[in-house]
């Protein structure tokens, strides 16, 4: 154990000291103030204002995966407070730190004893607004139990003077009412196409990699709004094409990859097993399955597709949207399809087995198309 | 003596057999400093585990070889004692959370902010960072991965961590939004012969093709239980002459006598007697969905095409109920009951409408 847990409690490693080329780029380009937030129009015009009257609500934000809110509020504290005090001023707490409410309650109760000192010029010559009063950063809000939502809302009138909360989640319907109330709530939507396209193209021109109009649209489509997603993406596709020798563009085809897309050939001939007559000249993959039909074709397909390790949402998802626009499927037999979806998804997010769950949407498709 | 599956184990990114551009990127990515957290998934016996340490070992060298275990204890917030096992080298740690039970978040939480405050001590060290691998990652309650949402982002400058899961359907979207997805695809037959000839070439004898072809067949794509039984059918007959037949678990073999008893016979007796056969299985601890796809298959295959859509669809209505509920004989033997009735109505071509 000595070895490995050689602990330097009071020295956590110094962040800045990172060399950025080595840093991944969701955290490189981390917007470092509010106007660098791309999309959020709204969310960012209101906090502009606060910037400048620098009184601050309790807020609550929220909204999917990677669309900008721990940025967000960071940028925003940055902006208030400065390189030096932002330390001091800032107390962020997240669902991974012991988040029992009585250590929430002494942390705060710690924080918030001084009152702060208004601080006018800092180290780096520029001037803050740096009002009098502690920002306190909940992130991953909806994690906390009832219970302990219930307490902050004593806490936060308690410290109402000299502190800001801001509540950050992805799931708004967690957070118990009466909290919520006591906050300006801002919603963070998925990032519209235009500003994902701006986005990585910026970065792209930054990194000096080339990117293939085809490459944006395919990231747009598959990361639906997640912006550290795509980013993300677009990173290891261009470390993987920067590695073969020689140095290869990034096609739409090594996102699909990376992004773990079922190749489109795969459904269509998943389909096809299924009954639904394919509607693109895609290459007959044979599988020796010719003759075999009915029950046993789809159990065989279906055992493929686990072998070969697709994720059950995934192939669900685009078998659906393989489906739903299909020109000779009824709209009758689609309907019935649709049902057979609905109901796997819910089975899917309770956990329940893939294998069994898409064989039982192959299999009810197969009913549905043949009837 | 170590057991072949171990023994021809491949040790770096090079010595794996399939998948080679997946190795190519994963070599790519430990030589690029700007390593991201990664999720590996894909069927079990594909090889996750195998590729994850060959990652490692591209990434600090033979010193991740050094391993130890150790029991670490922790304590639940009702102050009970939690004792894991946790393996790890100077430059990873591993940890599979299942073991705490209930408390997963606990351990993870302590873990992995006591590796996040650490610095890497050894100057020599490849990467400034450590590296975390989460088993089983899709057995992860939601408490213990909203854990891991913001400590995987701030704690990127000096830990990695690579979960490892069968599937992803189980993993919340902002888990797999801070992660690049690895997918392990179970080797095809061809590349399981490729690797079955290897070991028997390293062992000095031949391996006639339809052996290996039977093995394959059975394994289902597991290239570990491909191993194990290659093994076993060698220890059983050294030339492999003979009518070599490759034995099934006993637990397989009595869920197909399951299965026949349900054939058989359709009564109220016959469902106390499946009952305690089920107990039989769980109090060895096969796990109950392993059961019920086993016992379904079988008799699936036993029927006329009319029924199978209609028993593999209960069995996935029962499956589902059985995670949510408490008792699982008793979705178990829902389910039984049902694929018995289904069976007896459709023998006697009595209107099934009347009793939907
Ligand atoms: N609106 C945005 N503008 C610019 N960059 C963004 C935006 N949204 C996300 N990003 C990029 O994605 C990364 C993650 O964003 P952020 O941490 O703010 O997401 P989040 O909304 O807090 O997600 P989660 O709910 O998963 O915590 C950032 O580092 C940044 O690079
Ligand atoms: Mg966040």
């Amino acid at each position: 154990m000595a070895s490995f847990f050689n602990i330097q409690h009071s020295k956590p490693a110094p962040k800045h000291s990172v060399d950025p080329a080595l840093q991944p780029w969701v955290e490189k380009y981390r917007p470092k103030t509010i106007d660098d937030v791309s999309a959020q129009e709204h969310t960012i015009a209101v906090l502009q204002k606060t910037l400048t009257s620098t009184n601050l609500p309790h807020m609550l934000f929220y909204g999917p995966p990677g669309t900008g809110k721990t940025s967000t509020i960071l940028a925003l504290s940055r902006q208030l407070f400065g390189p030096d005090n932002f330390r001091n001023r800032v107390l962020e707490l997240n669902a991974s730190d012991e988040r029992g409410i009585s250590i929430v309650r002494e942390k705060i109760k710690n924080f918030a004893r001084q009152t702060p000192r208004a601080q006018a010029v800092a180290s780096d010559g520029k001037t803050y607004p740096c009002p009098p009063y502690k920002i306190i950063i909940l992130d991953e809000a909806d994690s906390m139990t009832q219970d302990a939502q219930g307490a902050l809302r004593r806490i936060m009138e308690t410290y109402a003077r000299i502190t800001r909360f801001c509540l950050v989640c992805n799931y708004v319907t967690r957070i118990i009412e009466p909290l919520a109330s006591r906050c300006s709530k801002f919603r963070f939507t998925p990032l519209d196409s235009a500003s994902t396209s701006a986005r990585l193209s910026q970065i792209a021109t930054a990194e000096h990699i080339p990117l293939d109009p085809s490459v944006i649209s395919t990231l747009i489509s598959i990361s639906s709004g997640d912006l550290r997603r795509s980013i993300t993406y677009l990173q290891s596709a261009s470390r993987l094409s920067a590695s073969t020798s020689p140095p290869t563009p990034i096609t739409a085809l090594d996102i699909q990859e990376i992004a773990g897309v079922v190749p489109d050939a795969i459904i269509a001939d998943f389909a096809r097993a299924l009954g639904v007559e394919s509607t693109t000249e895609y290459m007959d993959v044979d599988d020796g399955q010719r003759g075999v039909k009915g029950f046993e074709r789809v159990k065989k397909k279906v055992k493929g597709l686990m072998r070969e390790g697709y994720s059950a949402s995934q192939i669900l998802s685009q078998l659906h949207d393989h489906l739903i626009p299909h020109p000779t499927v009824t709209a009758r037999q689609k309907s019935e399809c649709a049902l057979a979806f609905a109901e796997a998804d819910k089975a899917l997010c309770d956990g329940a087995d893939e294998e069994l769950w898409i064989l039982e949407v192959g299999l009810r498709v197969h009913k549905a198309v043949s009837s | 003596m170590s057991l072949w599956v171990d023994q021809f184990r491949p040790k770096t990114l090079d010595d794996l057999h399939y998948h080679e551009s997946l190795s190519a990127r994963l070599k790519s990515l430990a030589a690029s400093g700007d390593f991201p957290h990664m999720l590996f998934y894909g069927p079990s016996g594909a090889g996750k585990k195998t590729r994850i340490s060959c990652t490692l070992r591209q990434l600090f060298g033979t010193g991740v070889e050094k391993l130890k275990i150790d029991q670490r204890v922790f304590l639940s917030p009702s102050k009970r004692k939690l004792e894991v096992n946790i393996v790890q080298s100077n430059f990873h740690i591993e940890i599979t959370p299942s073991e705490a039970g209930n408390f997963d978040r606990v351990v993870i939480q302590e873990l992995l902010k006591e590796i996040a405050q650490t610095q890497q001590v050894d100057l020599n060290a490849k990467q400034r960072f450590k590296v975390v691998i989460i088993n089983e990652a899709d057995s992860l309650s939601r408490d213990a991965q909203a854990a891991l949402r913001r400590t995987m982002e701030k704690y990127m400058s000096n830990m990695r961590i690579i979960l490892c899961a069968n599937s992803t359907s189980r993993l919340i979207a902002p888990i797999k939004s801070r992660c690049l997805l690895m997918r392990v695809a179970a080797p095809t037959s061809d590349e399981m012969h490729q690797v079955l000839a290897h070991i028997a070439k390293k062992k000095k004898f031949d391996l006639p093709p339809e052996i290996a072809q039977e093995i394959i067949d059975d394994s289902g794509g597991n290239l570990r239980k491909a191993i194990l039984v290659f093994e076993a059918l060698k220890m059983q007959s050294p030339d492999f002459s003979g009518s070599l037949t490759i034995a099934k678990p006993d637990w397989e073999t009595y869920c197909h006598k399951v299965a026949d008893l349900i054939i058989q016979e359709q009564s109220p007796a016959r469902v106390m007697e499946v009952r305690a056969k089920f107990y039989e299985l769980l109090s060895h601890c096969i796990p109950p969905t392993v059961i019920l796809k086993t016992v379904a298959e079988r008799v699936v295959d036993r029927v006329d095409e009319a029924l199978k859509p209609d028993i593999m669809h209960w069995a996935a209505i029962y499956e589902v109920r059985m995670r949510q509920g408490n008792k699982k004989i008793y979705h178990l033997e829902a389910w039984v009951v049902k694929v018995m009735s289904i069976y007896k109505h459709f023998f006697y071509d009595i209107d099934m409408g009347a009793f939907d």
